[in-house]
């Protein structure tokens, strides 16, 4: 049936009563080279956002064009990153119809609708920023096969919707219990493709932080964040926000699915990483941001006025705060310490910035973030075989003329 | 009457796109995907034939190059392996193959 053929069933009624239908345009034939080898790229023009710079069509997977990170703490929903798995994307989605399921090892299972999980439990909000586990990745060296990112597959913003402990607590989680599984509405292209299912710790799952969220930035999600439910894990990658989320297992056993156990594994050492072109002995599933800082006002290769003030600005997170952010312009020997913006929570995007006079030539401005807990960035890249966790201290070369 | 309909349609959904949600379902097409032109000649058509069941050609052509066979080699592995791709074995060695010549090589 093609897509066509299934719109002439939506009653007429329900087209003038809001229907949105999403279909995808080509790309605008606007090239961008994302600074290493291979790293042509064309912007897109993907449902509900602004051109963005395309990795694949099919699943679809963009990234956010760096300047957006300028914009202020807050990434809006149209420039949001679009990263999937399995090529099945639901093809439509009624949000009457929809119902999210919560069953397995609970007294009670639960079928909510959205109207139901909007008004029957207390609604929260935190902001948090969802960043793809291999974020960078394209930066490697040695290089490392997978999705080749920039820096652009982050982004922070306001989520609103329901703590997954309380759904827990309506439903009764039964003795035992050791986990929580979430799948969504994507699907496998083929069935041998295990379907893309992930899981937490049942004390994660019912922390009181893990939310199911509607609403990003006040709106409901773009269909490709997950319209119209996706899991909020505050301060975990990205992999775990399971989109179009739909089904919630309580398990008595610890969760065994492919996504888990065989992939989003990182290197089971102190710092998540192996010496380049090793294989750990040992892994384990990623889970917390490590800490990432970013110079935004000033891009690779710009111009500023030589021996006058010139103001840089960025920003800065991890899954625990930001306490401090330093700037080096010399190549690492001093740093200074850059005023610290809006403190949003421990999960958001902090904006810094600062003021520096350069002489004429060329610069290398290094930044730096530190956490309340003296986590900090390293001028060495930090090497996995998956291309995960990339938080080197990230530099940006300007002249000053 | 029906090239018609689906005229209007498609201009309701030019207007519709893009704009807020509202109560009604939300439909989602995917987009069309294009074999890249580094996999558009004879050469390339084992690759096609194969991989595009599951995905478009971009997550190929966007890999790293300078890799050398054996990246490719693997990733065909991992696709007939892992998850479980219906590829016939000579299919694959061939898939692998292309991919190492067109893409193996640094440049």
């Amino acid at each position: 049936m093609s897509g066509s053929a299934r719109l002439f069933e939506v009653p007429r009624r329900s087209l003038l009563g809001g229907l949105a239908a999403l279909a995808a345009s080509p790309a605008l034939g606007q090239e961008v080279h994302l600074p290493f080898g291979n790293g042509e790229r064309s912007l897109v023009r993907l449902p509900q956002k602004r051109p963005l710079i395309g990795l694949t069509t099919r699943p679809p997977q963009a990234e956010t064009p760096f300047a957006v990170f300028n914009e202020g703490i807050f990434t809006p929903n149209d420039a949001f990153f679009v990263r999937y798995h399995l090529s099945g994307l639901p093809d439509v989605i009624d949000p009457v119809a929809f119902r999210l399921t919560l069953a397995g090892h609970v007294e009670r299972p639960l079928s909510l609708s959205l109207t139901a999980l909007k008004h029957d439990f207390a609604v929260q909000e935190v902001v948090a920023v969802n960043q793809c586990s291999g974020n960078g990745r394209g930066f490697f060296n040695p290089r490392v096969g997978g999705g080749q990112l920039g820096n652009g597959a982050m982004g922070n913003a306001r989520w609103r919707g329901v703590p997954l402990r309380l759904l827990l607590d309506r439903a009764g989680v039964k003795a035992g219990a050791q986990a929580v599984a979430f799948n969504g509405l994507d699907t496998p292209p083929i069935d041998t493709v295990p379907d893309f299912v992930k899981a937490l710790d049942i004390d994660h799952a019912g922390d009181g932080e893990v939310m199911v969220a509607w609403a990003m930035n006040g709106q409901d999600l773009p269909f490709l964040n997950g319209y119209p439910l996706r899991l909020v894990v505050p301060g975990w990658y990205g992999t775990y926000w399971v989109k179009h989320l739909n089904a919630i297992t309580v398990l008595d056993a610890p969760f065994e699915g492919y996504w888990m156990k065989t992939a989003y594994r990182i290197p089971d050492t102190p710092d998540a990483s192996v010496p380049p072109g090793t294989k750990p002995a040992a892994t384990r599933p990623i889970s917390r941001l490590n800490v990432r800082s970013f110079v935004t006002s000033h891009a690779n290769g710009a111009h500023v006025a030589a021996g006058r003030m010139v103001a840089l600005r960025g920003i800065a997170f991890s899954s625990d705060g930001v306490a401090q952010v330093e700037v080096s312009t010399d190549d690492g020997a001093t740093w200074t310490q850059a005023r610290l913006g809006e403190d949003a929570g421990r999960y958001s995007f902090r904006q810094w910035q600062i003021g520096v006079t350069l002489a004429a030539g060329r610069h290398a401005l290094r930044v730096r973030a530190t956490t309340p807990t003296g986590e900090t960035q390293s001028l060495q890249p930090r090497w996995n075989p998956p291309g995960y966790m990339r938080n080197v201290v990230e530099t940006t070369v300007v002249e000053a003329v | 009457m029906i090239v018609r309909l689906i005229a209007l349609w498609a201009g309701l959904i030019a207007v519709l796109a893009g704009t807020a949600q509202g109560a009604g379902p939300v439909h989602y097409r995917q987009r069309a995907d294009t074999v890249p032109a580094s996999l558009s000649d004879p050469a390339g058509q084992v690759v096609v034939a194969n991989c595009t069941a599951c995905h478009s050609l971009d997550y190929i052509t966007t890999q790293p190059r300078g890799k050398g066979g054996q990246f490719w080699r693997d990733e065909v592995a991992k696709m007939v392996n892992v998850y479980k791709a219906p590829i016939a074995p000579a299919d694959a060695d061939a898939v692998a193959g292309v991919l190492d010549r067109k893409f193996g090589a640094s440049g």
